[in-house]
């Protein structure tokens, strides 16, 4: 459906990619993970690793749940749009072909929060 | 002169020639270009005639009995503020409960006024446009005397001092703002569903009933002399909302769906700003009214039920959202306050982390929900808080597109996961809350792709105050931020242990009661 209206309606999206001078938004999520309540925004550099991402915005902000330290990063799984999907984390967040305002959930199998009960 | 005075006219009779004797068929101009917002929205109206004025009430009797209740309502202001009322309240906390109203409700009204001048210019019959005139000038009451009521406040404890601006910058009310944006940019007819019903009718006592209870509740006799002086206003319009409906109902079975719809869309909008009420009610108020699941069974479990009974004559059916909101009900009001206790830094007002007494209240409240799932996060901060590094989340939050809540709710059948959906439109993702909000955004996505959403709009640089240079050397983006936002950092912030509102309540109470 389009919008009803008594003249034309058409606007701009206002978070284009063109408005974050240069960055793309990613947000991050750790599944079964709700003592951080929600996802976290970022706007980054599109030529920035996706091992950087990591090392400075999911690690600082996820370290102090009691299982952080229990991560097995090998066997870290991502969700993108409701499906897997392998980072390389060599590579760079467009590189990984992670598009502006890409969701990418972590999923840490055995690791469901305080209790196993999504804490 | 010999003068006879004329026999005095009845009630029925002065309305009638003060009111809807004052319409007429215009000549000059054809009738739809005169009133032309009464077709687009599809709504067919065949006979103005047929509208039942819900109340009688003419503009000479509308002064006269609002003046009465303003000096009623003055006095116990007066009488509260000069007596240090605010030292009376049950304990400081409460007064964050003012502060998210303030920077709220108040500005909600006004834009509630503007919506209903609206309506009254725009609809074609005169009953309507004189009761959505009168309601008008309930709201500009309304904001006047919230502002009032509240002011007193400001001159002793942080966080009341911005609300002005901060409405339209502050991330955490873009919420409850975008209802009213929602709302007043529709046409009349959905903006009559959207405030006159859905929040006036449907939602109305979940909004009342904490904060002018809570006030009771907690000492605050002029924020509980403000919400009785607006219960008979409110009465009027849950009467006008509903009239309204039922009128659009009556008038073309073409109606059904549309009205249907808007039950749907503005039921679920509402219930997600309750969201934040529910949050009050469970965690903010010291002395509790009942859970908000308790007045969610009351007021919308077994009143709503019992309106869209009455409704069902017309072939209208609850909201779509109905059990999502039922199921929702255990969880949203925690959920909802520790997002709020992890993000107090950039608040401009107060959080904490419940005592174990209140604790224990929250388990016996919600015994399926509470000490499975909610106390292990509250004692994992308090142990966080007790080594001296208590928990700030300093990431930056995600918004629904459409509700532009914090996303922060869980699937309606599984608390251990958040519910996360998205949309692709015209090659851009967008991001819901919920099913809900989704389907809103799908019927009208050139309408949200606009959403003025906090986080983005601070990470494309536009929420610093006008001459501010981000690429100046010694520039520090949170000050700006926090500048822009009407934040002073480490007053009106943080964690309301240790905080200045706390030590000067109690070193004045002190004051008050001992030599």
């Amino acid at each position: 459906m389009a919008v009803r209206a008594l003249g034309d309606y058409e606007f701009p999206p206002r978070d284009a990619l063109g408005n974050f001078k240069g960055r793309q938004l990613l947000y991050v999520f750790w599944e079964k993970h709700l003592l951080f309540s929600r996802p976290m925004a970022l706007a980054l550099d599109p030529a920035l690793r996706f091992s950087d991402v990591l090392a400075q915005h999911v690690v600082p902000a996820y370290r102090r749940h009691p299982d952080f330290p229990r991560i097995d990063w090998s066997q870290v799984r991502w969700i993108r749009s409701g499906a897997p999907w392998t980072p390389d984390p060599d590579k760079s967040l467009a590189d990984n072909g992670l598009r502006h305002k890409d969701l990418i959930r972590m999923v840490t199998p055995g690791l469901d929060g305080l209790d196993g009960l999504g804490g | 002169m010999d003068m006879k005075a004329g026999k005095k006219l009845g009630t029925r009779e002065r309305y009638a020639l003060m009111t809807r004797d004052l319409e007429w068929r215009t000549t000059y101009q054809p009738m739809d270009k005169v009133f032309p917002c009464m077709s687009y929205e599809g709504i067919k109206i065949h006979d103005w005639n047929d509208w039942e004025d819900p109340f009688r009430l003419t503009m000479d009797v509308y002064w006269k009995y609002q003046a009465e209740k303003e000096k009623k309502l003055y006095a116990i202001i007066d009488a509260f503020n000069q007596n240090n009322g605010h030292l009376g309240v049950t304990d400081a906390r409460y007064i964050n409960t003012l502060k998210l109203f303030i920077q709220s409700i108040p500005p909600l009204e006004q834009m509630a006024a503007r919506g209903f001048t609206n309506v009254s210019r725009q609809m074609a019959g005169g009953g309507a446009r004189i009761a959505c005139l009168l309601q008008a000038v309930d709201e500009i009451r309304h904001f006047q005397t919230q502002i009032h009521s509240i002011s007193n406040y400001n001159k002793y404890y942080n966080g009341l001092h911005g609300f002005v601006g901060q409405q339209s910058r502050l991330w955490y009310l873009s919420e409850r703002k975008s209802f009213f944006d929602d709302a007043i940019t529709a046409g009349p007819f959905e903006f009559m569903v959207a405030i006159g019903f859905a929040f006036e009718y449907v939602l109305t006592n979940l909004v009342f009933v904490p904060y002018v209870s809570g006030a009771a509740y907690n000492g605050d006799m002029a924020a509980m002399a403000f919400g009785f002086s607006a219960q008979s206003d409110e009465a009027r319009h849950m009467t006008l909302g509903l009239e309204c409906i039922k009128f659009m109902l009556e008038q073309d079975p073409d109606n059904v769906p549309i009205v249907q719809r808007w039950i749907d869309k503005w039921t679920w909008r509402g219930a997600r700003v309750l969201g934040g009420i529910g949050m009050m009610m469970d965690y903010m108020l010291p002395k509790r009214i009942m859970s908000f699941k308790e007045a969610w069974e009351i007021y919308f479990e077994e009143n709503g039920g019992a309106l869209f009974n009455d409704l069902a004559r017309y072939g209208i059916r609850p909201p779509k959202c109905y059990a999502q909101t039922v199921a929702e009900k255990e969880h949203i009001s925690h959920q909802a306050w520790l997002g709020f206790y992890q993000k107090s830094q950039a608040m401009s007002a107060h959080a904490w982390l419940p005592t174990p007494e209140e604790m224990d209240w929250l388990s016996s409240k919600y015994p399926n929900t509470f000490d499975k799932y909610y106390r292990p996060r509250f004692e994992l901060f308090r142990e966080m808080a007790r080594s001296g590094e208590p928990f700030d989340n300093h990431t930056l939050s995600m918004n629904c597109q459409v509700c532009q809540a914090t996303i922060h709710y869980t699937e309606p059948d599984d608390p251990t996961t958040l519910c996360l959906r998205e949309t692709d439109h015209q090659g851009e993702k967008y991001h819901f809350c919920s099913d809900h909000c989704r389907e809103i955004f799908e019927y009208e996505p050139e309408k949200y792709v606009q959403a003025w959403i906090p986080t983005h709009q601070a990470l494309q640089g536009n929420c610093f105050e006008p001459g501010v240079d981000p690429s100046a050397p010694d520039f520090d983006a949170k000050a700006a931020l926090f500048d822009y936002w009407g934040i002073r950092d480490g007053r009106d912030n943080g964690d309301f242990e240790g905080s200045e509102d706390q030590r000067n309540f109690s070193a004045w109470r002190k004051l008050a009661t001992q030599n």
